[in-house]
């Protein structure tokens, strides 16, 4: 406990803690990405979108062993205890460093940190507020945007409404554009703080957190931006049934 | 040349400070920085005024002692090298300049320009040093290094101490020096056997001096004169991360059997 304690004491130790926080909460992110992609595949034969289906998907994740909703709570607690721990420990070293340069330079010239390094707080304190929000939206169905009523389960139908206003699309790709700028910097830092880059590898560190930035962030773009210009067929009833006959069959 | 100067004046450690103006004539293009300071205050003195409070020492840019932010970049403009070894020649006539002091809560400034850098000092002292017996010396040639640890150790070693690292970096970070003190002794026979404790203890000292945390802007390898990599800040985190996690064990002592 103590050497936990000392370790986290330190900022090397807290900068730790936030690049394999990181690392988790990336994973999260090209997983959810990949998985939105699932809106553009179409329906089973019986006329249910893969979307949906892939939702059930994850609320079964661990079936038959874990009971419905079980592996997802897991996973929901998991990520959220990464962010916490990722939010509190920047705050923290945020504090540290502002404490480390009481008065400011009068004039300051930047040379080598980009643009992302520099709008880290920035884009962070954006996703930050974004998530309860996103939740809210397409999770619970607390919030309503567009005229399209929320169906739970029914991801394919909310997200056509969701999206079907030029303000939810907007908003959307914007925030996700800024994870893409966090990626841009946090993916090749977290190398760099987990003590893993080199430069005889540090050409390759950097091109993997560019494509991967630029990667995220085009899947995600790309769903708001096929609803908003019309792209996507309108959503068509189904019998709620069916999803639970996909379930049945996904049990046994 | 005439330039405008905006130079930071602070009269002790407890004054509050602020920035004056000088316009300087005369000034010629092939005096160092530190001797048109000079000639400023050959000026200021002529005139009855305190001359600006400066650091400064060979000035042939070994000695890690100049210390000024000029134009907002620590050792002024010019990469890889020391405000000494910068040249009235690299502005242009008119110029306004700016001139201030190594902005960092670890180092206060005493007078001026001036800071105290005492904060390395106990850097160094917690680890940055390798323990040698007294005895008869063995033969130097008896120790093997590969030739690329060796330019590597010396890379880290041209660190200098002079703290523009700190200045540079917007979070007042000392991660650079610290880096490359714990690489240059880490990566040498010599330095080996205490290279996770060093690491440890200096990092420790680093953090209550009262530095920030390393965000890898690189400003700090942009501004250095010694132009020092940061992959020496990842071979810190690895020693470091290595220190805390696996290295502190104790294999001694005796087991229960079942």
């Amino acid at each position: 406990m103590n050497q936990i304690q000392r370790f986290y004491g330190s900022s090397i130790g807290k900068k730790f803690v936030v690049a394999v926080t990181g690392v988790i909460l990336f994973g999260f992110i090209a997983m959810h990405m990949a998985g939105n992609l699932k809106v553009f595949t179409g329906n089973t034969p019986s006329g249910v979108p893969h979307i949906d289906e892939y939702a059930l998907f994850l609320q079964t994740l661990g079936a038959p062993m874990l009971p419905k909703m079980m592996g997802l709570w897991i996973a929901r607690a998991v990520l959220l205890v990464c962010l916490v721990l990722h939010v509190v420990t920047v705050i923290l070293l945020s504090q540290q460093n502002r404490r480390a340069r009481p008065i400011p330079y009068v004039r300051s010239e930047k040379q080598a940190a980009s643009v992302a390094s520099r709008l880290m707080m920035v884009s962070g304190l954006v996703i930050l507020a974004f998530i309860p929000f996103h939740i809210l939206q397409f999770t619970t169905g607390n919030i309503q945007i567009g005229n399209r009523t929320f169906v739970h389960g029914h991801v394919y139908s909310n997200l056509y409404g969701g999206f079907s206003v030029w303000y939810g699309a907007l908003g959307y790709a914007i925030v996700v554009t800024l994870v893409g700028f966090h990626l841009f910097h946090g993916l090749w830092s977290l190398f760099q703080t987990l003590g893993l880059d080199n430069p005889d590898r540090n050409n390759k560190i950097r091109a993997f957190s560019v494509v991967f930035s630029v990667i995220v962030t085009i899947g995600f773009v790309l769903v708001p931006l096929a609803f908003i210009t019309g792209l996507m067929p309108s959503p068509v009833d189904y019998d709620p049934s069916l999803l639970n006959q996909i379930n049945s069959t996904s049990n046994h | 040349m005439r330039i405008r100067l905006q130079i930071w004046r602070q009269a002790s450690r407890d004054d509050s400070g602020h920035m004056d103006t000088y316009n300087l004539d005369g000034v010629n293009p092939d005096m160092s920085f530190l001797e048109m300071m000079d000639h400023l205050n050959e000026d200021l003195t002529k005139k009855g005024h305190d001359p600006v409070a400066f650091d400064h020492d060979c000035r042939e840019g070994v000695c890690g002692m100049c210390s000024m932010v000029i134009n907002g970049q620590a050792h002024g403009p010019k990469q890889g090298t020391t405000t000494c070894q910068l040249y009235m020649r690299h502005f242009n006539d008119g110029d306004e300049i700016f001139v201030e002091p190594w902005r960092s809560q670890a180092f206060p400034v005493v007078k001026d320009l001036v800071v105290d850098r005492s904060a390395f000092d106990r850097v160094i002292q917690a680890g940055g040093f390798i323990s040698n017996h007294s005895g008869p010396k063995p033969e130097p040639n008896s120790i093997l290094i590969e030739p690329e640890v060796a330019e590597q150790a010396l890379d880290a070693a041209t660190c200098i101490g002079c703290g523009a690292c700190v200045a540079a970096c917007p979070n007042g970070s000392a991660m650079l020096f610290t880096a490359a003190k714990v690489s240059h002794l880490g990566l040498l026979p010599q330095g080996e056997t205490e290279r996770y404790p060093r690491a440890r203890n200096m990092v420790k000292q680093m953090d209550k001096e009262g530095f920030g945390s390393c965000r890898n802007y690189a400003e700090c390898e942009a501004q250095c004169p010694k132009e020092i990599s940061i992959a020496f800040i990842s071979r810190l985190n690895t020693d470091y991360l290595k220190a805390s996690l696996v290295e502190p064990k104790d294999r001694r002592g005796k087991m229960k059997s079942q």
